[in-house]
């Protein structure tokens, strides 16, 4: 569903994705697991057609980016890591204008704008602002947002990030569902080892712009004789994952987290 | 579907009309958002609304009784009207980018550029609401001028086509204020750039003295400043009923606002 050969991404001199090939078969949540700065974001920005390549290709359900980012658009969800519901605006709201833009017809509309707020279990607050939303709440909301044109695949990038452990397993939930009852295949990255080993039918482990291991969670575990994913890490790459990240994304991820609290 | 079906369909669908109509109905959804916001939180409507009023009260009163500038035989106060008009317009549309950055910040443009929309369809949505805001801008002027008394034309033509102008001037300085949000990008640097520019264009136009009176390079200035060319056509309309050049004046507003909305258009995916 989606395959990415030689891709690379360079800033500059800074080369954030570093030739990286990456083969996702469809009806896979596939998980890119790095500390911050190991270039998962870049990964999934240049699959959403935000950003386009330095070298290598991408292909999403046979169609290569950048050039065929229009037909892509169709078929992709993509939630940012910053919170990107409009917190001047209702959920019901949110979801409307998004339904109105995939095109959705007015009678399909508020049948899915309705299922999804059932599935996401924020029946209570569709007419309330998303600034007065709890952090796990604005990130279901974002991920119906996501939802409402039946994409192919969905794109999360630090889905859980500095939500609290219940809010975060209220999500972990959701994705689950997805997994079983929706025929949707699933990238995300993630810094959070748990999240790696419980949702992850596959993760790829990645460090400076480059993949350095790929497999299951139990095939990395196997493979570096360790009994958690935290330790496969730590072999894989010879440090905990909470290491990295320079001073913008730290940044970047703070501001995140205080908008979540 | 497979991957030929796909393109079979996207090519059955790729005339000219049915794009143009997806591209209108995105760009009124996009404007929709915008106008939800404002419903959502009006309050910035009225405290935009301070600054015209004490130009008008404050400076207007206080030149008409100085009658130091010539106006061709209308009260200051009438002539300053549509300039002020222009002028409060222009200072809400121009920091309109700002919401940009902070959408930006937000993760909301990127999100928004990952859907199946055309591009220019965001700035035109965008300038919808911008448009919307600049009504209601004039609105409450006009509704001042007419407390206030200022002797300026009331027929239903002229206030339709104030209203139709302001638009025009929002949809202008709106985009244009995109283009610096793109180019920009944070916020210390667009209300750096934001500041600088707005007096020069109020000053090196006709808002509040005629251009005869300018200086020979500061005439040069207002001749290519849009905004005097909005409040040449809101003077015709409001004061003076003077409409040879109408048709020159609109047309030079109406190319410019093509024109930046191009360049915005090709700007916005920088704010990724």
């Amino acid at each position: 569903m989606i395959k990415v050969e030689n891709l690379a991404k360079h800033f500059g001199s800074t080369k954030a994705v570093d030739g990286i090939s990456l083969d996702i078969k469809e009806g896979e949540l596939f998980g890119l697991l790095g500390p911050n700065g190991a270039g998962k974001t870049t990964t999934v920005r240049m699959i959403a057609t935000l950003i386009s390549q330095t070298a290598g290709t991408i292909e999403v359900n046979g169609f290569s980016l950048p050039k065929q980012a229009t037909i892509v658009r169709n078929f992709i969800g993509y939630v940012p890591q910053a919170l990107s519901s409009d917190g001047s605006l209702t959920g019901y709201e949110n979801l409307l204008i998004f339904a109105k833009l995939v095109g959705l017809r007015k009678k399909e509309r508020e049948q899915k704008i309705n299922d999804l707020i059932k599935l996401m279990g924020i029946e209570n607050f569709s007419k309330k602002l998303v600034k007065e939303y709890s952090g796990g709440m604005v990130r279901k909301l974002e991920i119906a947002q996501a939802l409402l044109h039946y994409p192919k695949v969905l794109l999360l990038d630090e889905p859980t990030i500095g939500l609290d452990p219940i809010a975060r397993r209220s999500v972990w939930e959701v994705l689950e569902t997805l997994k079983k009852n929706y025929d949707v295949t699933t990238l995300l990255t993630t810094h959070y080892m748990e999240e790696a080993e419980v949702l992850c039918n596959r993760l790829a482990i990645m460090d400076h712009g480059h993949i350095i291991a790929v497999g299951s969670p139990q095939e990395l575990m196997a493979k570096t004789n360790t009994s958690n994913l935290e330790e496969a890490f730590i072999a894989f790459t010879g440090y905990g994952v909470e290491e990295g990240g320079n001073f913008h994304e730290l940044r970047t991820v703070r501001r995140t987290a205080r908008r979540l609290q | 579907m497979n991957s030929e079906q796909y393109v079979a369909q996207q090519g059955a669908y790729n005339n000219i009309w049915k794009n143009f109509v997806k591209w209108f109905n995105d760009s009124l959804t996009l404007g929709e958002m915008e106008i939800r916001r404002i419903r959502h939180d009006p309050t910035d409507i009225f405290t935009r609304a301070v600054q015209p009023v004490l130009w008008l009260l404050v400076f207007g009163e206080t030149f008409t009784k100085l009658k130091a500038i010539p106006t061709g035989g209308v009260p200051y106060i009438a002539f300053m009207t549509p300039g002020i008009l222009s002028q409060s317009v222009m200072f809400i549309a121009i920091f309109y980018g700002l919401t940009l950055i902070w959408d930006k910040d937000q993760g909301i443009i990127q999100k928004f550029l990952a859907l199946p929309v055309p591009r220019s369809a965001f700035v035109v949505g965008r300038t919808m609401g911008a448009m919307v805001r600049g009504l209601s801008q004039a609105i409450i002027i006009l509704i001042l001028a007419l407390i206030l008394r200022i002797p300026i034309r009331w027929g239903f033509l002229n206030v339709v086509g104030t209203m139709g102008v302001v638009m025009l001037g929002s949809a202008f300085f709106s985009s244009f204020s995109m283009i610096l949000a793109a180019l920009m990008k944070t916020r210390e640097r667009f209300m750096g750039i934001g500041q600088v520019i707005t007096m020069p264009l109020f000053f090196a136009s006709s808002a509040i003295y005629p251009i005869s009176i300018m200086p020979r390079w500061l005439q040069v200035i207002a001749v290519i400043n849009p905004l005097s060319y909005v409040v040449e056509i809101l003077r015709a309309l409001l004061v003076t009923n003077e409409f040879t050049n109408i048709f020159l004046h609109l047309g030079i507003l109406i190319g410019a606002i093509i024109i930046v909305i191009f360049i915005a258009t090709k700007l916005y995916p920088r704010l990724v």
